[in-house]
């Protein structure tokens, strides 16, 4: 356990020193929010009554979406390990006396937490200065609050645990970025990435349901603001441990498989 | 030409990792098409926006994701131009006798964004004959020119972003908000986001120019001849931007790598 407590203290605070970087995606990601918040305001003004949640909740998720953007976006891959993999640099990986998928895993977990770090607070901060409807309002209740907290974290270790999958293709097809923008492109759908998953039609969103990705980003942030509450939290709490304990063992399996017959690319 | 010889060699380099091209186009392809089907979806829960219908709206997405992934194919060399002056490949196309900007040009086609450009003729095979537009010879016109504008002003802000290399080194990621925003909001008439960000959108970044005036002339809600010549004007977008690149280059230090 302890050498994966330094290999994340060391990835954490490495990526901490990209700060112009993090001002950088700051102001992109306030801007996002902003011009999607606006975009969903036109749709509101044009049919009030169509619209599937309260339009202050709508803020919220918006605003907590482009905070966290870097814990629960796919896309957020790590470069260095598809190149590992390529280059046969896994080679060295493998030789250390250390598990492949949890060494992944905490790299994964510790460049993700410490880029949202740097970013969330300053976002959501402003956020919640802007008028009403359009800020970032408090949770709903102590409760959902509560219920947020743990779901986010729940759904922050699925999206690591789905990545992984994305990572272990590479094994198979070496060359990562088809498999890369295919599963990027196709999760930014589902978890609700470029709208939020009650916008959709009832049965597209019972389909999404049966989806680990539905438990990602959408289940949190809908709690945070009430928008889902009560026992259908808890509904949600076990598909995501289901969700989590099926994509762990996927992974491992699939991993262990494609270590038996890995071809180190020389190098 | 030189430059046929350039893209013939991307072309063939590019067709060497087949898998890799089709996936990467599909890719290109499932991106836009998850964007196509958030309009679709938002159009089943509310008819209309700002008077806005969905063919209309399609019209719209397809002109500003056709020009976006042209400009994106051809113009991509000043997309990854902070690694051409990271990496010192800059300094030797200094000394080689051709000018810069046609060497930075050439220097990358990406033909994958065909994914992209399908779904926008896809999205146009559909949206022409059902947007119910009488296709008059001046609305073929306004088409074209808003593509060609369109082309010009993305390919315009690709030359900024590169630019700012000069002094920075490294991209900058708050121009994503005009070329990739740009693309991703743009696929609903500027009008709807308020007044305030069309006046941005059109007396700052010229999007407006090629991507709202015109289009409000081509579905017929404006039969101001001016707005079917707007996007000529978005074209001198292109004069600024080479002014900034030249202020820029001469201001270029090596980073001595």
């Amino acid at each position: 356990m302890k050498q994966y407590l330094s290999l994340f203290r060391i990835r954490f605070i490495n990526s901490l020193q990209y700060r112009a970087a993090a001002y950088g995606g700051m102001v992109t990601q306030f801007f996002w929010g902003f011009m999607t918040l606006l975009l969903f305001r036109a749709f509101y003004k044009s049919g009030a009554a169509d619209f599937p949640m309260e339009f202050s909740r709508l803020s919220s998720y918006i605003w907590l979406q482009q905070a966290f953007l870097t814990l629960f976006m796919i896309w957020y891959f790590d470069m260095d390990i598809f190149n590992s993999i390529t280059s046969g640099n896994v080679a060295y990986e493998l030789a250390r006396p250390v598990d492949l998928y949890k060494m992944w895993f905490t790299k994964n977990v510790a460049t993700r937490l410490s880029r949202a770090t740097l970013r969330s607070f300053p976002i959501l901060i402003v956020a919640a200065l802007l008028p009403k409807p359009y800020g970032f309002s408090l949770p709903y209740s102590f409760t959902n609050f509560a219920m947020f907290l743990i779901t986010a974290v729940l759904a922050f270790l699925i999206v690591m645990a789905f990545c992984m999958l994305v990572y272990i293709s590479t094994f198979y097809t070496m060359s990562s970025l088809g498999v890369r923008i295919v599963a990027a492109a196709l999760s930014d759908f589902l978890t609700g990435g470029i709208i939020p998953l009650p916008f959709l039609p009832d049965n597209v969103q019972r389909i999404i349901g049966l989806t680990p990705f539905a438990s990602m980003q959408n289940l949190p942030f809908l709690i945070y603001s009430g928008h889902i509450a009560g026992a259908e939290m808890f509904r949600g709490i076990m598909l995501q441990v289901f969700w989590l304990a099926a994509l762990v063992f996927i992974g491992r399996l699939w991993m262990n498989s494609a270590l038996k017959r890995v071809v180190i690319q020389g190098g | 030409m030189l430059y046929g010889k350039y893209f013939s060699i991307h072309l063939k380099s590019q067709m060497q990792y087949k898998t890799s091209f089709f996936l990467t186009a599909l890719g290109q392809f499932l991106t836009s098409f998850s964007v196509y089907l958030s309009i679709y979806f938002m159009f089943e829960r509310f008819n209309r926006v700002e008077g806005f219908t969905y063919t209309e709206v399609l019209l719209c997405f397809a002109v500003v994701l056709m020009a976006f992934s042209l400009a994106e194919c051809f113009f991509r060399g000043f997309d990854t131009f902070p690694t051409i002056i990271s990496n010192g490949e800059f300094d030797r196309m200094m000394v080689r006798p051709r000018s810069v900007i046609f060497q930075v040009l050439a220097s990358k086609i990406e033909f994958s964004r065909i994914g992209r450009l399908l779904q926008a003729i896809i999205v146009f095979a559909y949206a022409i004959p059902a947007s119910g537009i009488s296709w008059t010879y001046d609305k073929i016109v306004t088409l074209l020119l808003m593509l060609i504008s369109g082309i010009t002003v993305f390919s315009g802000l690709f030359i900024i972003y590169a630019s700012f290399a000069f002094f920075t080194i490294e991209g900058l990621e708050f121009m994503n908000i005009f070329t990739d925003g740009g693309r991703e909001f743009g696929r609903y008439p500027l009008s709807i986001y308020g007044e305030g960000v069309l006046k941005f959108f059109t007396y700052v970044i010229p999007t407006a120019l090629f991507q709202y005036y015109p289009f409000l002339y081509l579905i017929g809600r404006s039969d101001n001849l001016l707005y079917m010549f707007l996007p000529l004007v978005g074209m001198l977008f292109l004069i600024p931007c080479y002014c900034f690149w030249r202020f820029g280059l001469r201001h270029y230090k090596s980073t001595g790598s």
